[in-house]
C-alpha cells in the first residue's frame, strides 16, 4: 500500500464520512419534526398527519437502508484504493448496527485523518487502523465466517465420502465381472475334473486340492467383495442386505428393518457397515446367545440399534472396531452412542441423517 | 434329461453347458436373456430348465419372472433358479408358485459340482433344492422363535430338509442312522406342531410351509 493511495484512502474516508453525517443529521432531524408535531398536536389537515405518520415508521427503515449502502461504498474505497476486498455480511439488524458503528468510527477519525497526511509514515499505519476497524465492523462476524467455513467443509466431505462409496461400488463391479466369474468357472472346470476321476491317483488327490481351494478361494472373494459393498445392498435395499448379514451370523439375530422412503446410497452403506461391524463384534467377544438389529426411519434420520445380552465391557479403544464405527458414522455427520457395562447387555445406537 | 439353460454371461454359460452335458442331462439350447429363454421352452419342450435370476434388459429379476411364467404354462417343468445373492422374495414368490420341481440355488454353488448335480437331480425327479444361505435366512427372519423348542441337532436337520433333501441324504450328510433320523424328524414335527405326514417330499413341503409363513 503506497503512501499516496494511503493518503486518498483517508482524505476520501473523510469525504464521504462528513457528507454521510450530513445527510444522517438531515434525516434524523426530519424524523424528529415529524415525530414531535405528530405527538404534540398536529395542526393541518388528515393528509398531513398520514405523511407524519408515514415518515415516523418508514424513516428509521430508511436509515438502516441509508447505514447500508454507505457502507457498500466504503468497502469499495478499500477494494479500490487499498486491493482489501472485505466480505459484505447477510443483512440484518445485526450487520446494519455493526456497520453504524464504523462509521461512527470513520466520522471520529475524519478530523485527525486529514490532519496527518501532512505526516505521510503516520497516515500508513493510520490506514492499518481503520483496516482493522473496517474488517471487525463492516465484515461478517467471526461465527458468520466460521458457519460459512462449515457449511463448505460439510459439502466438500459429503461429496468425499460419495467418491469413495462410488470408488467401492466400482471397484466391486470390477470384481464380480472379472476376477468373481474366472475364478467361478475355474472351480467349475475343476469340479468337473474331479467328478471325471474313478482311479485315486496322486494326479486325482492334486485336482481334489485344487478343487478345494478355489472353492475357498472363491468364498473368500465372495466375502471380501460383500464387505466392501453389497450388491443386495443397491438392488433391494437395507432390509434384504442386513437379513442376508443375519442368516450368516453365527447366531440367531432378531431383525426389524422399516426404512420407507429409502435413504441415499451413502447413508444405506454407513448403516450396513456399522450393523455388519457391530454384529461381528457380538459373535467375536460378546458370548451372547441372541442378538437383534433394528433399524426405523423417522423423519429425516435412521435410527440404528444393534444390541445383545452378552457380557458386555466393551470400549471404544483407539484403533479398534468400535473406534472405526465412530469415525465412519461421523464422517456423514452421524451420531453413534454406546452402552456396554460389564455383565451387559450391549446397545450400540446410531442416527444417521437421512435425506 | 431335455433341458435349456438361460445365462447372459458367455464363459458360465459355455461351462455350464459343459457341466451339465457331461452330468447327463442334454442341452437343447442356451440362451442369454428372458424372452429367448420363454421361446426356447415353447419351441423345445424340455423337462428341466436352469435359469440365471438376473439377464438382459434390465440386469434385475428377469429370471424370476421367466421361471414364474414358465411354471404357469408348463407346471411340469423343472425349473433352478441360480442367484447371486440371497434374495428372500423370489425364494418366497419361487415356492408359492410351486412347491414341487423347484429349486433356487446362489450361484457359487455351480462349482460344487456333485452338489450341484444332485440337487438338479433331485429337483427334475420333483423334489426341491434351496441353497443352504437360503434356508438360513429364512430360519432367522420368519420364524425365530423355534430356535429356542429345537435342539441344535434337530435344527440341523430342519435346515437339511428345508434344502429338500431326502431322509437318505440326510443321513449321509450328518453320518447317523436311518432310526436316529426318523426320531430327529418326528420329534421337531411334534414340537412345531406339524402334522405327521408320510413321503420325504410331503415332509419338506411341510417344512418349507412352516419357514413361509410369519
Amino acid at each position: 500500500m503506497t503512501t499516496g493511495r494511503s493518503i486518498l484512502h483517508l482524505l476520501l474516508g473523510a469525504v464521504l464520512s462528513t457528507l454521510t453525517a450530513a445527510l444522517f443529521t438531515v434525516l434524523v432531524i426530519f424524523w424528529g419534526a415529524a415525530t414531535i408535531s405528530l405527538f404534540t398536536g398536529p395542526s393541518g389537515g388528515a393528509l398531513l398527519i398520514t405523511v407524519y405518520v408515514v415518515v415516523m415508521l418508514a424513516l428509521p427503515l430508511v436509515l438502516a437502508w441509508f447505514v447500508h449502502e454507505i457502507a457498500v461504498l466504503h468497502r469499495l474505497r478499500f477494494r479500490r484504493l487499498l486491493e482489501i476486498d472485505i466480505a459484505e455480511p447477510a443483512l440484518t439488524l445485526r450487520s446494519v448496527g455493526r456497520e453504524l458503528m464504523y462509521l461512527v468510527w470513520a466520522l471520529l477519525i475524519a478530523v485527525p485523518a486529514t490532519v496527518l497526511i501532512v505526516v505521510p509514515p503516520a497516515a500508513r499505519r493510520f490506514v492499518r487502523h481503520d483496516r482493522h476497524t473496517a474488517d471487525r465492523w463492516l465484515g461478517p462476524t467471526n461465527v458468520e465466517i466460521l458457519k460459512q467455513r462449515v457449511d463448505w467443509l460439510r459439502h466438500s466431505r459429503a461429496a468425499v465420502v460419495l467418491a469413495t462409496d462410488e470408488e467401492r461400488q466400482r471397484i466391486e463391479r470390477d470384481l464380480h465381472d472379472g476376477a468373481q466369474q474366472r475364478l467361478l468357472s475355474l472351480a467349475m472346470n475343476l469340479g468337473m475334473a474331479r467328478e471325471a476321476i474313478t482311479v485315486p491317483s496322486p494326479e486325482a488327490d492334486a485336482i481334489v486340492a485344487a478343487h478345494d481351494e478355489a472353492l475357498t478361494a472363491l468364498s473368500e472373494l465372495r466375502q471380501f467383495v460383500r464387505g466392501l459393498h453389497p450388491a443386495v445392498l443397491n438392488d433391494r435395499g437395507l432390509d434384504a442386505a442386513i437379513s442376508g448379514l443375519a442368516g450368516r451370523a453365527k447366531i440367531p439375530i432378531h431383525v426389524s428393518v422399516e426404512v420407507e422412503p429409502r435413504c441415499p446410497a451413502s447413508i444405506e452403506a454407513v448403516a450396513y457397515f456399522v450393523v455388519s461391524e457391530a454384529l461381528t463384534n457380538v459373535a467375536k467377544h460378546s458370548k451372547a446367545l441372541i442378538a437383534s438389529v433394528i433399524i426405523t426411519r423417522r423423519g429425516k434420520s435412521l435410527h440404528i440399534e444393534i444390541s445383545d445380552e452378552g457380557r458386555g465391557g466393551a470400549t471404544a479403544k483407539p484403533g479398534g472396531g468400535i473406534a472405526g464405527l465412530i469415525q465412519r458414522t461421523a464422517s456423514v455427520d452421524g451420531k453413534l452412542s454406546l452402552s456396554s457395562p460389564v455383565g451387559g447387555p450391549t446397545v450400540i445406537k446410531v442416527v444417521l441423517p437421512c435425506g | 434329461m431335455r433341458l435349456i439353460l438361460a445365462e447372459d454371461s458367455v464363459l458360465l454359460r459355455a461351462g455350464l453347458t459343459k457341466l451339465l452335458t457331461d452330468g447327463g442331462f442334454d442341452v437343447l439350447a442356451a440362451v442369454g436373456d428372458g424372452e429367448e429363454l420363454l421361446r426356447s421352452v415353447a419351441e423345445h419342450e424340455p423337462e428341466v430348465v436352469v435359469v440365471d435370476v438376473r439377464m438382459p434388459p434390465t440386469h434385475t429379476d428377469e429370471g424370476i419372472r421367466a421361471a414364474l411364467e414358465i411354471r404357469g404354462k408348463y407346471p411340469k417343468i423343472a425349473i433352478l433358479v441360480l442367484s447371486q445373492y440371497v434374495e428372500e422374495r423370489y425364494a418366497h414368490d419361487l415356492l408359492s408358485a410351486a412347491t414341487s420341481s423347484v429349486g433356487y440355488l446362489l450361484k457359487d454353488r455351480v462349482a460344487r459340482v456333485r452338489d450341484f448335480l444332485d440337487a438338479l437331480r433331485r429337483i427334475a425327479d420333483g423334489g426341491t433344492a434351496l441353497d443352504p444361505e437360503v434356508v438360513a435366512q429364512l430360519m432367522v427372519r420368519r420364524r425365530p422363535d423355534f430356535r429356542a423348542r429345537l435342539t441344535p441337532r434337530e435344527l440341523e436337520v430342519l435346515r437339511l430338509m428345508a434344502e429338500g433333501r431326502s431322509n437318505n441324504g440326510i443321513v449321509d450328510a450328518l453320518g447317523v442312522s436311518h432310526s436316529a433320523v426318523e426320531k430327529y424328524v418326528s420329534n421337531i414335527f411334534a414340537k412345531l406342531d406339524l402334522p405327521p405326514t408320510d413321503t420325504d417330499h410331503r415332509r419338506v413341503l411341510a417344512v418349507l410351509k412352516y419357514l413361509g409363513d410369519r
